[in-house]
This record gives structure tokens, C-alpha cells and sequence, in this order.
């Protein structure tokens, strides 16, 4: 390992953010350029969302569970007990939900697409393509951001189901409330601000797992072990990003939508 | 302006005269991370010429190929492949020239989640336009080609590294390049194996012209292909006759130290008096 010093270290990093923002601008634009990779779409497509459903729907009922327990105790402590079926909503809706999925996708599918182009460049299939005369990031990267985002659209959809139904059989079994009450405060309480936020994040952070997976499988340097390191530095990025550009996305659309 | 109005800047001439040459490196230079790989190299591969190359390992040559298709960048010199110059164009441009020089990379790069088929036929489907019934009688004629018609099915894991190589060259050829690029191609396999890949080479510069640049370590390989032709009514490659053997459009470049250290025709490396060389091709 030789020493650099700490200009040279910025100006790499500089760099690499440079390089990460120019590849998630390309991998948009080539939407409007044909030619258009729809079968590798759809191939994605079921990877990413067939592939994580069950780990998500577990992680979301799970939660909704688990806050349901949390939220009781405050709760009843006011004696307010049948409101929790508002707060697991909020809770889930607007951010459990959108973040565990977005987690779970990390950690699964940035970790697949870093490993995925990274060995494709370490075994020259990168190089292979460009030779070919074709753009590995239209033919590559696109296709997975696209995938990316629409499946964590979905994914997040049925998690947030799931994380309100944990909540529900919280509350009826531990808690002895009435379920169809539980139903009615969880979909009350929910405003269009709420679902709007909870929508939005997931296409956000699709975008996010799928061009970073994809920016350290294709500046994989060095070998099998390069491999190993922009797997591990994908899952690592992306789970950072997911959690810090949560509070900014929380904060902006608030402002936006006046709430 | 001092300069007398009969005078046409060279640049000019030479863009409106047709290339004689498919590739020209001038004095390219190139450096990884500090390193200088390639250093002031200059050489030209006339049209219907092979030129083999020959170094060490680490001498760069993987690196000169694919900086002949622009896949790196060198970092001064020039370099006109097909008569364009690949050190000025935009890698969307590149594409394009692209299409019509083969490259056989030296562990083959495989697409490993494509069948046979699919890799041999990559460029036709990404070009586009071609009816899918054209597609699989070229697939098949270009396996047929390099003798693996019964792999088209398989994928490339269940493949030994000879049959990888060989469905190389067909996808590489598929679209009838005017230039070809190997890699090491016999890098790696038992002599029988690379005769026959080699006996491939030979056949492609025979029946189809092409010019090619031609990476190996193994010196055998340069002298068979020196000293043999393909026959097509025997469909194998014979010894030519001492008195025909100069007539091969062949020629060799070997590196060293980022430099060429020898680029000339056979007679000439067999009567060079580089102490290097001797030992090289004793
Ligand atoms: N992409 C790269 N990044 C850093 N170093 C490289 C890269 N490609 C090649 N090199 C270095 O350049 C030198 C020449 O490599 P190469 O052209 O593969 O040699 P050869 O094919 O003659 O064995 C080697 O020392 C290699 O480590
Ligand atoms: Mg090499």
C-alpha cells in the first residue's frame, strides 16, 4: 500500500463523485436514444422484485409489529390506545417502509449489480462489448435503473401493506383491539402529503441502489479481490446515501406540499 | 503568413487520399498510474498484412491492441485505424469503426450469461435490421467456420479454452471486419490445440485478406504461420513450398521497454544481429 497524500486523496474522490454523477446522467438520457434494451429490462425487473419480495414483506411485517409493541406502551400511558392504528400507518407509510425496503434492495441487489459488471470487467466482457460496438451503460446500466426503481415502486407498495398488517395483529392479538377499527384510524390518519412522500422516496432510492451498484461494478480495478472490494463499497454507499438523502427528500417535499 | 500558398499541410493529403495502411501508430505513448508502458511507438500494417507481436509479458501488448480500437486512450501520439483517427474521436463515434475491426481478447471474454448463439450473433442483433433467419444462417456458417456448429446451444462455461477461443474468432468475424486483432489466441492451450487455432488464423488471412495484428509468446506460432497457406479444396493449411515463402504478407514488431526493439519482415528478424533478438527467436 503506498502513501498518497491528502491533496491527492481529495482530488481522487472529486473525481470519482464527478464520474458517479456523469454515469447516473448517462444511464437517464440513453431512456430517450434508441436502441432500447426492454428484454434486459424485464430480465432485471424479475431479479430485483421477485427476488426481494419475501425478505421485504418479512422485514415490513416485522416492523409494523415491532412498532405497534413500542407505540403501545407511550399509548397507553395516555390512554390512547386505539390511536395506534394512525401512528403504525404514518410510521410505515412515510418512512419505514420506503427505508427497510431500500435497505433490503441495497443490500441484495447493489451488492449483485457491483459484483455482476465487476467481474464482467475483470474478465474483459466490458471491453468485449465496447469492442462490439456497443455502450455497456445504454446496455447494462440503463436497463437496471429503470428495473431499480419501478420494482422498489412495488416493493414498497406491498411492504407498507404488510408492516400495517403486523401492526394490526399486534393490536388485536396483544393488545385485544378491534380490527376493523385499527383499519379505519390506519387509513384515516393517512393524508395525500403522507402517501405522496412515501411514494416518491422509493423511485428515489431505486435510482440511487441501481447507479451505485452499477458505478463500482464498472470502476472495478484489479483482479477478483477488486471485485470482493466495489461489492462490499456498493452495498456500503448505498445504504449511506438511502439513509442521508431520506432526511433531505422528508424536508424537501414537506416544503413542496406545504405540510 | 510566411508559408507559400502551394504548400498542403500533410494532415490535408493524407485525409483526402484513401488509407494505404489499416492501422498507423506514431509515436504513442502511454503510462498506468506513473508507469510508462508504451513509449514513443511507431509502426504501420499495410492492407492484407499479419504482424505479429512479440514481448515479454508486460511489454504492453495487449495494451497497443486495445488502444488500436480506441478502448484506452493514449496519452500522446496518434493513431488512424481504417484511416481514421481513433486518438480524436468521441467514444459514441468509435462505434462505428468499431464494427468493422474484429477483436479476439486474450481469455476470449465470453459473455458468460449468453449462449453460444447469442454471443456469436451479439453485433447483429445490436446492429439491427437483420431478419432472424439471416441471423442464424450466419451464426452457422461462421461456427462451421471455426468447427463448433455443435455448440450453439451451450454456454460458455461448458466450453475448454480452445473451443472458447475459436467461438471468439467467430463472433469477432461475423461481421466480415477488415481487420482482426488476436490476443495471445494460442495463450494457454496444449500444441495440438493451437495449431489448430492458428491453422483458423491462417485460413481467415487466406480466404478472407484480412489484415491483422497478432499478439503470442510462442515464436512456433509466428513460423507456421510464415511458412504454411490454407488450401481450400483440402479445407487444411499446407507447407508452401522454401521458394514461396517470402511471399507471405507477414511481418513482426517486438517490444521492449515500451519501445519497438525490431519491426520488419521475416528475413529481416532472421538475419538480425540484436543480440535480444537472437536469443529471442532461438
Ligand atoms: N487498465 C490498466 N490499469 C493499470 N495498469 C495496466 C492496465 N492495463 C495494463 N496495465 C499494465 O500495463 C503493463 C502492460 O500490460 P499488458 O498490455 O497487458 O501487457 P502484455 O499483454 O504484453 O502482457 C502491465 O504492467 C500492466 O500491469
Ligand atoms: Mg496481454
Amino acid at each position: 500500500m503506498e502513501l498518497i497524500s491528502p491533496g491527492e486523496f481529495a482530488k481522487e474522490k472529486v473525481q470519482s463523485v464527478q464520474d458517479y454523477v456523469l454515469l447516473a446522467v448517462r444511464s437517464v438520457a440513453n431512456l430517450f436514444r434508441s436502441p432500447r434494451y426492454f428484454g434486459d429490462a424485464v430480465q432485471q425487473a424479475d431479479i430485483i422484485g421477485v427476488g426481494s419480495l419475501p425478505i421485504v414483506l418479512a422485514a415490513c411485517f416485522f416492523t409494523g409489529a415491532a412498532l405497534a409493541l413500542n407505540t403501545a406502551k407511550s399509548l397507553g400511558r395516555f390512554g390512547a390506545l386505539t390511536l395506534i392504528g394512525q401512528l403504525v400507518s404514518i410510521g410505515i407509510v412515510t418512512e419505514l417502509g420506503p427505508v427497510l425496503a431500500a435497505l433490503v434492495v441495497a443490500g441484495r441487489n447493489a451488492s449483485g449489480m457491483a459484483s455482476e459488471l465487476g467481474s464482467m470487467i475483470v474478465t474483459e466482457q466490458i471491453d468485449a462489448m465496447r469492442a462490439l460496438g456497443t455502450d455497456p451503460v445504454k446496455k447494462l446500466v440503463t436497463p437496471r435503473v429503470i428495473s431499480t426503481v419501478l420494482m422498489m415502486f412495488f416493493l414498497t407498495i406491498l411492504g407498507d401493506f404488510l408492516g400495517l398488517l403486523g401492526g394490526n395483529v399486534i393490536a388485536t392479538v396483544v393488545l385485544g383491539l378491534d380490527s376493523r377499527q385499527y383499519w379505519s384510524s390506519a387509513w384515516q390518519a393517512l393524508e395525500f402529503s403522507d402517501v405522496f412522500t412515501g411514494l416518491t422516496k422509493p423511485l428515489v432510492f431505486g435510482f440511487i441502489i441501481s447507479t451505485i451498484g452499477c458505478y463500482y461494478g464498472l470502476s472495478t480495478k484489479g483482479g477478483t479481490q477488486g471485485v470482493g472490494r466495489s461489492t462490499t463499497e456498493a452495498v456500503m454507499w448505498a445504504m449511506i446515501l438511502i439513509i442521508a438523502v431520506d432526511v433531505f427528500v422528508t424536508r424537501v417535499l414537506m416544503v413542496i406540499l406545504g405540510s | 503568413m510566411s508559408a507559400p500558398p502551394t504548400l498542403i499541410e500533410p494532415s490535408a493529403a493524407e485525409a483526402t487520399q484513401p488509407a494505404r495502411e489499416a492501422i498507423v501508430f506514431e509515436e504513442v505513448a502511454i503510462a498506468f498510474e506513473d508507469k510508462k508502458v508504451l513509449n514513443g511507438i511507431t509502426f504501420r500494417l499495410p492492407y492484407g498484412e499479419s504482424k505479429i507481436i512479440l514481448g515479454v509479458a508486460g511489454s504492453g501488448k495487449s495494451t497497443l491492441l486495445k488502444l488500436a480500437i480506441g478502448l484506452l486512450r493514449p496519452d500522446s501520439g496518434r493513431i488512424l485505424t481504417l484511416g481514421e483517427d481513433v486518438t480524436s474521436m468521441k467514444e459514441e463515434e468509435l462505434f462505428d469503426l468499431r464494427r468493422r475491426v474484429g477483436i479476439v481478447f486474450q481469455e476470449s471474454a465470453l459473455f458468460d450469461s449468453l449462449r453460444v448463439r447469442e454471443n456469436v450473433a451479439f453485433r447483429l442483433y445490436e446492429e439491427g435490421g437483420t431478419r432472424e433467419s439471416e441471423i442464424e444462417d450466419r451464426v452457422r456458417e461462421v461456427l462451421r467456420f471455426v468447427e463448433l456448429e455443435h455448440t450453439l446451444e451451450m454456454f460458455p462455461v461448458e466450453l475448454s479454452g480452445g473451443m472458447r477461443r475459436r467461438v471468439a474468432i467467430a463472433r469477432a468475424i461475423i461481421t466480415k471486419p477488415e481487420v482482426l486483432l488476436y490476443d495471445s489466441p494460442t495463450g494457454g492451450l496444449d500444441p495440438v490445440t493451437s495449431t489448430t487455432i492458428i491453422e483458423l488464423i491462417i485460413k481467415q488471412r487466406d480466404v478472407y485478406k484480412t489484415s491483422a495484428l497478432l499478439v503470442t509468446h510462442r515464436l512456433q506460432d509466428a513460423f507456421v504461420m510464415a511458412t504454411h497457406y490454407f488450401d481450400q479444396r483440402t479445407n487444411k493449411m499446407e507447407l508452401l513450398p522454401p521458394g514461396e515463402r517470402g511471399e507471405v504478407p507477414l511481418s513482426f514488431l517486438i517490444l521492449r521497454d515500451g519501445k519497438v526493439l525490431f519491426d520488419g519482415d521475416t528475413q529481416q528478424l532472421a538475419h538480425s544481429q540484436d543480440q535480444y533478438i537472437r536469443e529471442y527467436i532461438s
